[in-house]
């Protein structure tokens, strides 16, 4: 990390690069490093080699991109706090170092050659927001920055790995030109709906069929009582005697033996 | 408008119905032979109205069976085919208004472009017919069962919408929206018909429905009674219902508004590159002058983008019909807690409500068919039922095509609206004046044992009249002044509505409406005359 800031120091001094993190200016001083001394020594030998170094306020500040369009590079932006809310952490240097470790990390899966390292990604111009600009140099190829396309398919075949160790999303880990591929919705064989449409159209077609045998049933059984009946008023209208003119259960035949008036014989006596 | 109109004339067509004992036509004819027009006028209306009215039954079948999915889907939109962002159409509006108009309706862009049957809206259609049947099957012995759940299932969902409406955030919004008067609307005019006939067709006068059921009550049936009571309790639910209506409308407004304010915020967070949650709603407008005025270049390149969000826009964005029912609400269910349960239990009261109103119009219909001598003694009630559903269900195939929703629009605004007018009040003059009003007073008083007071009186004979006739004055003077009627079409590559002129041949269809209704009137009493003219003259020659 205090090796960038020896380089932002060299951008400083330098005259616009092709690219946002000064191209040339990253390839030279990567070659530098990587001639004379292992990283870590190079951050204690180059803080104290003279130049005075921009004063830091609060986070650690990147060296400014000189320009801010060139196809290999990448802008990307972090939304820490609508992810996570409550639960958010702090960008700092050491998400910044983990940043670096899954893109060499994804640059090393992708091309399955174990060249990258974390020293070769480079971040620059990190903002407020949490949005800074990477590039990725190659450092086997004469320090050129390995091609935006390359790099593209790289993170596009490893972004949920990348998402997942930073417990964000491709909404709220965003790099702007890479679009990500939105998961299919779960379509199940045969449409929800028509089952639920079956289950209800085959009651609805039940209930209706009930309803219809049993009136016509009932119908049946209707007609069946009132052909019956027919027949028995005709039996009963052959057999029925006339008295006088009126048919002989309209007499009461033991209306002329016992008189109403007199109490029954079991009542003659009163009760003890 | 209730007391003025709503009661009076519901107590007049229960009153008839319940002494006449029989369907609409031979009530009327009963009345004054002259007047079995209006019989067959109201035969009509009902027959046009369950032509359309049951496709929104079918609708809402349509959207309780995809109910039953976890994501609701209507609350995301669908990829496009790349899978690289979401469909264009589906952008540029909203994931409601797209599931509505391209995957439930899938609307073709105008009136002339009628396109071809949707097999999943005939289905639907279909079934709802099947329910239809199934519950008129066996006459309005049975219906009467139907409706004790049709119509107290809707309560307990709008109870359980009441508190869940009452508890979201924001809903507190939309009930002060209600509560406060608008002072400049109520001073419109046009506010105060809107109301006028929304008591009309609320409580179902002039369709012959009311006739129709009134005829089976007993003939000693205290229908005064039962007038007030149902004219009350339809406003009563009629309010309940709205306030859980504005409680939802707040959240969903509420919610849209907040929405809006994010999207500006991140906006203005990524083109600016400032920490995450500087800016919020309080200091919004406060950091856009700082913003405008540090940085004036960026931000004058953004402000095409920047919109300004205002919750009484969105409260005000009136919405009614089927946009209201399958639109807003949806929008606002798929953003509650387990919106599952929210609207399978919204869509199975509007199926409920639909099929109680579908049961009204076909008994309307039903009723007259059954007591004619022609029709009714030769074939079973089952085979009349079945018979008339098949051909509705047939018809109604036409709203099922891709510029159905079109066709029911033409239905939906002119079947019902100017013949009802002209119905109920040719049958309030004829019982007034025709019939007369000491008859029709004697006639309750046998009735119901009270001879009906002054206020019922005076309403029926002059009050009602004259407000239908203003209001029927006032809906002719304005088709007549706004030239040549216009509908909505759905505008896909622009994602929203448009205004579209009607072709020829729709407004032929319109007028065939309006007259194959109104004109039963006139033309029923002249075939009376002629009769009766035609037999004078026969029983003189014999004579």
């Amino acid at each position: 990390m205090a090796s960038e800031h020896g380089l932002g120091k060299e951008l400083d001094t330098r005259a616009g690069g092709s690219h946002p993190c000064g191209g040339a200016g990253w390839g030279s001083a990567r070659a530098r490093t990587s001639r004379s001394l292992p990283a870590p020594l190079i951050a204690t030998a180059a803080a104290p080699s003279g130049t005075p170094r921009p004063a830091r306020l609060g986070r650690a500040r990147r060296p400014r991109c000189p320009e801010t369009d060139a196809q290999n590079a990448f802008k990307v932006r972090i939304s820490i706090k609508t992810a996570l809310g409550d639960n958010a952490y702090a960008w700092d240097a050491n998400e910044e170092y983990l940043f670096k470790a899954m893109v060499a990390f994804a640059m090393r899966r992708y091309s399955s050659k174990s060249t990258t390292q974390i020293s070769n990604v480079l971040l620059c111009n990190v903002t407020d927001r949490v949005s800074f600009w990477f590039v990725v140099t190659d450092s086997s190829k004469n320090v050129t920055t390995v091609p935006g396309s390359v790099v593209e398919a790289a993170i596009r075949m490893n972004r949920n790995r990348i998402n997942s160790a930073f417990l964000l999303s491709d909404k709220t880990l965003q790099f702007l030109k890479i679009t990500s591929t939105l998961s299919p919705p779960v379509e199940p064989s045969t449409p929800v709906w028509l089952i639920v449409f079956g289950v209800v159209l085959c009651l609805i077609v039940a209930g209706i069929v009930f309803l219809i045998v049993s009136g016509i049933q009932k119908h049946k059984k209707k007609n069946k009582e009132s052909t019956e009946r027919e027949n028995l008023e005709e039996k009963v209208e052959v057999t029925v005697t006339l008295e006088n003119g009126l048919p002989c259960e309209v007499l009461d035949l033991k209306a002329g033996h016992i008189n109403g008036v007199f109490p029954a014989d079991d009542e003659r006596f009163t009760s003890l | 408008m209730l007391i003025a109109e709503g009661m009076p004339l519901l107590y007049l067509e229960l009153a008839v119905g319940q002494r006449m004992r029989q369907g609409s036509i031979g009530a009327w004819k009963m009345i004054s032979p002259y007047l079995c027009g209006v019989g067959v006028a109201s035969v009509v209306v009902s027959f046009f109205l369950s032509m359309y009215y049951n496709v929104i039954n079918a609708w809402a079948f349509w959207y309780l069976f995809h109910s039953f999915q976890d994501p609701l889907p209507w609350a995301t939109c669908p990829l496009n085919s790349n899978r690289t962002g979401y469909e264009e159409e589906c952008e540029r509006t909203s994931s409601t208004q797209y599931f509505w108009y391209r995957q439930t309706l899938n609307i073709s862009p105008s009136l002339e472009a009628s396109g071809s049957v949707q097999w999943e809206q005939a289905l639907c259609l279909t079934l709802a017919w099947l329910v239809v049947y199934l519950c008129i099957l066996r006459g309005t012995a049975s219906t009467g069962k139907v409706v004790y759940v049709t119509a107290s299932l809707p309560y307990c969902v709008l109870i359980i919408y009441l508190i869940r409406g009452l508890t979201l955030h924001g809903a507190v919004n939309g009930l002060f929206y209600m509560f406060t008067p608008k002072l400049e609307q109520l001073s419109n005019p046009k506010a105060w018909i809107s109301a006028a006939t929304q008591i009309f067709f609320s409580l179902g006068l002039g369709f012959g429905s009311l006739i129709a059921f009134a005829s089976y009550n007993e003939p000693s049936n205290n229908c005064e009674r039962h007038a007030i009571i149902v004219s009350l309790i339809n406003s009563t639910t009629s309010i309940f219902a709205s306030i859980v209506t504005f409680s939802i409308y707040g959240f969903k407004a509420t919610f849209n508004y907040e929405s809006c304010i994010n999207k500006v915020i991140l906006l203005l967070l990524n083109a600016f590159d400032l920490e995450e949650g500087s800016l919020t709603a309080d200091n919004l407008s406060e950091k856009k002058d700082y913003l405008m005025a540090t940085y004036p270049q960026e931000y004058a390149q953004l402000v095409p983008q920047i919109k300004n969000c205002s919750l009484e826009a969105e409260l005000d964005t009136a919405v009614q019909g089927t946009g209201l029912a399958f639109i807003v609400y949806s929008e606002a269910i798929k953003n509650m807690e387990v919106p599952q349960l929210y609207s399978v239990l919204y869509f199975f009261m509007l199926l409920m409500l639909g099929i109680g109103s579908m049961l009204g119009n076909t008994a309307a219909i039903l009723t007259p068919l059954t007591d004619s001598r022609v029709i009714g003694a030769r074939f079973p009630k089952e085979v009349i039922s079945g018979v008339v559903c098949f051909i509705n269900c047939v018809i109604g195939l036409i709203f099922t095509m891709e510029a159905g929703n079109y066709w029911f629009d033409i239905f939906n605004d002119y079947a019902a609206t100017l013949s009802l007018l002209l119905i109920v009040l040719v049958e309030t003059i004829a019982v007034c004046y025709i019939y007369g009003i000491r008859r029709f007073e004697k006639d309750l008083y046998t009735m119901i044992g009270r001879k009906p007071n002054w206020y019922w009186k005076i309403m029926w004979a002059f009050v009602s009249p004259l407000l239908i006739i203003s209001l029927f004055i006032f809906y002719l003077t304005d088709y007549i002044l706004t030239g040549t009627l216009q509908y909505q079409a759905w505008d896909a590559t622009q994602g929203q509505l448009v205004t579209k002129d009607y072709p020829g041949y729709a407004l032929a269809v319109i007028g065939l409406l309006v007259a194959a209704s109104t004109m039963c009137i006139p033309l029923g009493a002249l075939m009376t005359f002629i009769r009766k003219r035609l037999k004078r003259e026969r029983v003189s020659t014999v004579a």
